[in-house]
C-alpha cells in the first residue's frame, strides 16, 4: 500500500475525522486569491453553485452560533417567559463555580492523558508497522479498523469490559488488590474513560504516523544509515524531526478529539448519571442546557469552548507557519 | 488556415507586472513561428493571449481578418498542444480526439472520419481504445497533437510540447512536428526555451527577453546577425563569446591582443565584441592573433571545445578534434566574422564594412 | 534495508490485540445468553445463540413505545449515513467548483464564510442548533437529522484541494474544445473526481453512521432512532434491572459497528487516501 501524504507540512494532512471542524491546517489560511490562472466568469453561475452550501451554513451554523453568543448574555426564564439581559454574569457564574472549575480541571487532565497515550501508542505501532515487512498489511488492517467504531459504541464496549459483574478488567484489577468500581468511584470511572478514549483514538494516530513515516524519503533514511549507526538515534534525530509536522497536526486533532468527540463515550460510560462521575466541559454544556434548562449558562460555556477552539486554531496556524516546514 | 497579426500587444498583470510589452508580429498563412527565450520572458504569455487563455491588456490579435481579443478560446479556431499534454485522463484516446468535435456539434460520421485520419497520420490507430495512462510519453504526445489536428484549425499553438520527453524522443518528435506542419500547411506558433529546437523548427524565430522582442528573423539570419548581446548569447551552442574590447581606427584591442580589422571597424571607442566559437582557429605564425591560455577541454568527438582566457576574459573556441593542445595557444579570426555590440545597450552595431569586403580573404591582408 | 526482529512483531501483536480484541469479544459475547454472561463474564468463544439473539434484536419491537425494531434502527442509520455522505458530496463539490473555477467579486468572502465553520464544532453550539431546528419544525425528521450536519466545510475543503491539484491545462484544453462551465464540470471534473468522491463518501458515511449527540437530541420519536440512539435507550432500560440483557446490548453494539468497520477494512486504500491526502 502506498501512502501519498506529502510530508512537507501538517497543513497538507486533511483532518477528516471531525466531518465538521478541525481543519486548522495551514491550507485554510490561503485566501481565495490563490487560484487557477484561468477561470470562468459568469454573473450568476458561481452564486448558483454556492447557494445550497451557503444556505445550509447560514441556517445551521451562523444563526445558532450567533444565538449562542447572544443568549450567553441573557438569563432565560425557566418557564419560557422572556429573558433578561445579565451581561457577563452567566460567564462569571460558570467560571467561578467550584463545580465548573473541577470539571475544567478534569477536562484538562483527561485531554492531556488521552492525547499523550494515544499519540505515543499510535507512534510506537506505526514505527513498528513501518519496519515489519511480512504480515504488515494484516497488522495495518487490524489496527486501522477500530477507527470505524463510534464513540458511544466504544463507550458501551468499554463499559462491559469494566462491568462490575462481567468485566475482565475489573477482575484483572482485583488480582492487584484494586477493587475497581467503574460508575461509582470517580477515579475508577475516569481511568476507564481514559482507556476507552485512548483505544478509540489510537488507529487515527496510527494511520497518520504510518503515512508520515512512509513519506520520509528512502534516500534520507539511507543517508542516515550511513551517517549514524544507532537505529534509535537515527529515529530520534532524523525520522522524528521529519514527522514533526504530522505529530503537531495530530496533537491538535487529539486535543479536539478529547475535548469534543468523546462526548458519546462519556455519555454512555456515566450511564446517564453524571452526578458523582467525571465529565468534561462539553458534557456539562449539554447537561446544563438540556437537563438543567439553564440556557444562558450553557451558552456562556459554549462560548468559552468556542474561544478555546479558536485559540487552538490560531496556535496551530502560528506554529505550523513558523516552525514546522522543511520544504 | 489563416495569417495571424499581433499588433502592439501588451500584457500587464493585476499586480502591475508587465509580462509582455509592445509585441508586433505578422505571421503569414502557413508559417511556422517559434517564440524562444529564457523562462519568464513572456513567450508563453504571448502564446496564451493568442489562444485566449490570457486577456490582452493592450493591442490586438487578429486571426485571419478577425480581431479576436474578446473571443472565447473555443471560438478562435485554433488548437493547442500543451506541455503536459492535458489529455483527459478518464477518456479513451478516441474520445480525447473527438471531444472538441462533439462539443461543436460535428456529425458523428465526420468525427469518426477525422479521428481515423488523424490517428493514421500519427500512427496511433491501434491505441484509440486506450486511456492516456496506458500510453508512453511519446504516444501521449501524439495524441495531444491528434487532438489539435482533428479540429482542422486555422492555427496550431504549441506550448513547449516536447519538454516532457527524453532527449532522443524529443529529436524524433521534433522532426515529426516539422513534417506534419509542412504537410498540413497550418499556421503554427511554437513556444520553447530550447534554442536548438527553435533553430530547427522555425521558419522565423522570435527571440523574447523580459517581455520584449529582441529579434525576429529566419534561424540563420538570427544566428549570423544577432541583433543584441542577449540574442547572441542565447542562440547557438556553445554561446557566442562576448568580450570587452576597444576600437581605435582600424584596430581592435581585446585585453593584450590587438587585431587589424581591414576596414571592418564600424565605430571607434569601447565595444562589446562577439565571437562564435567555431569562427576561431589556430593562428599561423605570421598572423595577428590573440594569445590564449588553455584552461580545460570538452571533447565532442567531431571537434573539441577549448575553454580558456585572453587576458582576463574567458573565451571558448571550437577547434578540429586533431588540434594539438598546448597551454598557450594563438587564436585567429576572420574580422568579417566579428560581431560588434554597443557596450551600454547591447545592441548590434551594423558593420561598416562594404559589401565587397565580404569576398576579401583575411588571410591575405589587402594592402 | 530493515531487519525485522521479534520484538517488533511482539509490539504489533500486542497492539493489535489491544485494539481488536474488544471487537471480537463483543461479537462472541453477543452469541451467549444473558444469564450465561451474567454468571461467566464476557466470552471469547462462540456461544451458539447467534441467530436467536440477532433475530430478537433485529425484529423484536422494543424501546419505550414498543415501536422500534433493530432492523428499523439499522435502516435509519443507513439513511443518515448515506444521506449525509451524498448531501455532503453534492453540496461541497458545487461550492468548491464555484470557489476554484470562477472569478467573481464575492469569492474571497464566500471562501471565508464557508471555512469559518471549521472553527466551531457542533458540540459547542448544540443548544442553539436545537432551538433553531425546533423553531423550523424539523425535529423528528430525516431532514432534521441530515441537513444540519451538512453545515460544515470539510467536504468543500477537500474538493477545493483536489480541484486545485487538477492540472490547469485540462481546463484550458477543455475550453479550446468548446466546453462551458457545465460541460467541463460534468464531462471532465466529475469523472476525474471519482476516486475522491468514493473516498470522501466512505469517510462521510462512517461519520454520519456514527453520529450520536445530534440524533439523540433531534429524535424523540422512536421511529427515527438510529443504532447509536438505540444504544442510549438500551442503557436507560437497563438501569435497575436484575440481569441486564448483556447479549442484546452486545448484539446492538456489533450491529452498530460492523457496517462502518467492514467499509473501512474493505475500502482501506481509498479510506486512507481520503483521510491523509489533500493534494497531489
Amino acid at each position: 500500500m502506498t501512502y501519498t501524504t506529502s510530508p512537507s507540512g501538517a497543513g497538507r494532512l486533511l483532518p477528516w475525522l471531525g466531518g465538521g471542524r478541525r481543519v486548522r491546517s495551514a491550507r485554510a489560511r490561503e485566501t481565495a486569491t490563490e487560484m487557477k490562472r484561468v477561470q470562468f466568469s459568469s454573473p450568476v453561475l458561481p452564486y448558483l453553485f454556492l447557494f445550497p452550501q451557503l444556505a445550509v451554513i447560514f441556517v445551521f451554523f451562523y444563526w445558532p452560533s450567533v444565538q449562542a453568543i447572544q443568549s450567553s448574555f441573557y438569563l432565560e426564564d425557566p418557564f419560557g417567559f422572556g429573558s433578561t439581559f445579565v451581561g457577563l454574569s452567566n460567564y462569571a457564574d460558570a467560571v467561578f463555580s467550584p463545580e465548573y472549575q473541577s470539571i475544567a480541571l478534569f477536562t484538562a487532565v483527561f485531554t492531556a492523558l488521552v492525547t499523550l497515550f494515544s499519540l505515543s501508542i499510535g507512534l510506537l505501532l506505526a514505527v513498528k508497522a513501518d519496519k515489519v515487512i511480512r504480515g504488515s498489511s494484516a497488522y495495518k488492517t487490524l489496527l486501522i479498523s477500530v477507527y470505524a467504531i463510534a464513540a458511544p459504541v466504544a463507550g458501551l464496549i468499554g463499559m462491559m469490559l469494566f462491568d462490575q459483574h462481567i468485566g475482565p478488567f475489573v477482575e484483572m484489577a482485583s488480582w492487584f488488590g484494586w477493587n475497581m468500581r467503574v460508575g461509582l468511584s470517580y477515579f475508577d470511572t475516569a481511568f476507564a474513560m481514559i482507556v476507552v478514549a485512548v483505544w478509540k483514538q489510537v488507529p487515527y494516530n496510527f494511520i497518520f504516523f504510518l503515512s508520515g513515516l512512509q513519506n520520509v524519503p528512502m534516500s534520507v533514511r539511507e543517508a542516515a544509515t550511513i551517517d549514524c549507526r544507532s537505529g534509535f538515534r537515527r529515529f530520534w534525530t532524523v525520522v522524528l524531526p521529519l514527522l514533526a509536522p504530522t505529530a503537531f497536526f495530530l496533537l491538535i486533532i487529539n486535543v479536539t478529539y478529547s475535548l469534543f468527540d468523546t462526548f458519546g463515550l462519556i455519555d454512555v460510560m456515566v450511564k446517564d448519571k453524571p452526578a458523582n462521575n467525571p465529565i468534561t466541559l462539553v458534557y456539562k454544556v449539554y447537561n446544563d442546557g438540556f437537563r438543567g434548562n439553564d440556557i444562558g449558562g450553557s451558552s456562556a460555556q459554549s462560548v468559552i469552548l468556542m474561544i478555546v477552539v479558536f485559540a487552538l486554531t490560531v496556535i496551530q496556524f502560528r506554529l505550523i507557519e513558523r516552525r514546522i516546514h522543511y520544504t | 488556415m489563416a495569417a495571424i497579426d499581433i499588433n502592439n500587444v501588451h500584457k500587464v498583470y493585476a499586480g502591475g507586472v508587465t509580462a509582455v510589452s509592445d509585441v508586433q508580429l505578422q505571421i503569414a498563412d502557413g508559417e511556422f513561428i517559434v517564440l524562444v527565450g529564457p523562462s519568464g520572458c513572456g513567450k508563453s504569455t504571448l502564446l496564451r493571449m493568442v489562444a485566449g487563455l490570457e486577456t490582452i491588456s493592450e493591442g490586438e490579435v487578429k486571426i485571419g481578418s478577425r480581431v479576436v481579443n474578446e473571443t472565447e478560446p473555443a471560438d478562435r479556431d485554433i488548437a493547442m498542444v500543451f506541455q503536459n499534454y492535458a489529455l483527459y485522463p478518464h477518456m479513451t484516446v478516441y474520445n480525447n480526439l473527438a471531444y472538441g468535435l462533439k462539443n461543436r456539434g460535428t456529425p458523428k460520421a465526420e468525427i469518426e472520419a477525422r479521428v481515423a485520419e488523424a490517428a493514421r497520420m500519427l500512427e496511433i490507430t491501434q491505441f484509440l481504445d486506450r486511456r492516456p495512462k496506458q500510453l508512453s510519453g511519446g504516444q501521449r504526445q501524439r495524441v495531444a497533437m491528434g487532438r489539435a489536428i482533428v479540429r482542422k484549425p486555422a492555427a496550431f499553438l504549441f506550448d513547449e510540447p516536447l519538454s516532457n520527453l527524453d532527449a532522443k524522443l524529443r529529436v524524433s518528435m521534433r522532426g515529426e512536428i516539422k513534417r506534419l506542419q509542412r504537410r498540413l500547411g497550418t499556421t503554427s506558433i511554437y513556444v520553447t526555451h530550447d534554442q536548438l529546437e527553435a533553430m530547427t523548427l522555425a521558419d522565423r524565430l522570435v527571440v523574447l527577453n523580459g517581455g520584449r522582442v529582441e529579434q525576429i528573423g529566419a534561424p540563420l539570419e538570427v544566428y549570423h546577425a544577432p541583433a543584441s548581446t542577449f540574442v547572441a548569447s542565447f542562440i547557438g551552442s556553445p554561446a557566442m563569446n562576448l568580450m570587452q574590447g576597444e576600437l581605435h581606427g582600424d584596430r581592435l584591442a581585446i585585453g593584450p591582443a590587438i587585431l587589424g580589422l581591414n576596414g571592418f571597424a564600424p565605430i571607434s571607442g569601447p565595444v562589446t565584441v562577439g565571437i562564435r566559437a567555431e569562427d576561431l582557429r589556430l593562428a599561423r605564425v605570421e598572423e595577428e592573433a590573440m594569445p590564449f591560455r588553455l584552461d580545460y577541454v570538452e571533447e565532442l568527438g567531431s571537434q573539441r571545445l577549448v575553454h580558456g582566457s585572453v587576458g582576463d576574459q574567458t573565451l571558448t573556441a571550437a577547434v578540429p578534434a586533431e588540434t594539438e593542445l598546448v597551454s598557450e595557444m594563438r587564436l585567429a579570426i576572420n574580422p568579417r566574422r566579428l560581431h560588434f555590440f554597443a557596450p551600454e545597450t547591447g545592441k548590434r552595431i551594423a558593420s561598416a564594412a562594404p559589401a565587397a569586403a565580404a569576398s576579401v580573404s583575411v588571410a591575405q591582408p589587402v594592402a | 534495508m530493515h531487519r525485522t526482529n521479534l520484538s517488533d512483531h511482539l509490539v504489533l501483536i500486542f497492539g493489535s490485540l489491544f485494539l481488536f480484541l474488544p471487537v471480537i469479544v463483543a461479537f462472541m459475547t453477543s452469541t451467549h445468553t444473558a444469564a450465561d454472561i451474567h454468571s461467566n463474564g464476557i466470552a471469547i468463544t462462540p456461544g451458539g445463540h447467534f441467530f436467536e439473539t440477532y433475530e430478537k434484536v433485529l425484529t423484536q419491537k422494543g424501546g419505550f413505545t414498543g415501536e422500534i425494531t433493530g432492523a428499523r434502527m439499522v435502516m435509519n442509520s443507513l439513511i443518515l449515513g448515506v444521506g449525509f455522505a451524498a448531501g455532503k458530496i453534492v453540496l461541497s463539490m458545487m461550492a468548491a467548483y464555484a470557489i476554484v473555477y470562477f472569478r467573481f467579486p464575492m469569492a474571497t468572502l464566500a471562501f471565508w464564510v464557508i471555512f469559518t465553520t471549521l472553527l466551531l464544532p457542533l458540540e459547542v453550539r448544540i443548544m442553539p442548533s436545537y432551538q433553531v431546528m425546533s423553531s423550523l419544525g424539523l425535529l423528528n425528521s430525516y431532514t432534521g437529522l441530515i441537513v444540519p450536519l451538512l453545515a460544515s466545510a470539510t467536504g468543500t475543503f477537500y474538493f477545493r484541494q483536489f480541484f486545485k491539484s487538477v492540472p490547469e491545462e485540462l481546463l484550458e484544453a477543455a475550453r479550446m474544445d468548446g466546453a462551458g462551465p457545465f460541460k467541463f464540470f460534468f464531462d471532465i471534473l466529475v469523472p476525474l473526481s471519482r476516486t475522491m468522491i468514493a473516498a470522501i463518501f466512505i469517510i462521510m458515511f462512517v461519520y454520519g453512521w456514527n453520529q450520536y449527540l445530534w440524533p439523540m437530541l433531534m429524535t424523540t420519536d422512536e421511529k427515527f432512532f438510529t443504532l447509536m440512539r438505540g444504544i442510549k435507550s438500551i442503557l436507560q432500560v437497563w438501569i435497575g434491572s436484575q440481569i441486564p440483557d448483556y447479549n442484546e446490548a452486545f448484539a446492538l453494539a456489533v450491529l452498530a459497528m460492523v457496517p462502518p468497520l467492514l467499509i473501512v477494512v474493505i475500502f482501506q486504500r481509498w479510506f486512507i487516501k481520503g483521510l491523509t491526502e489533500s493534494d497531489k
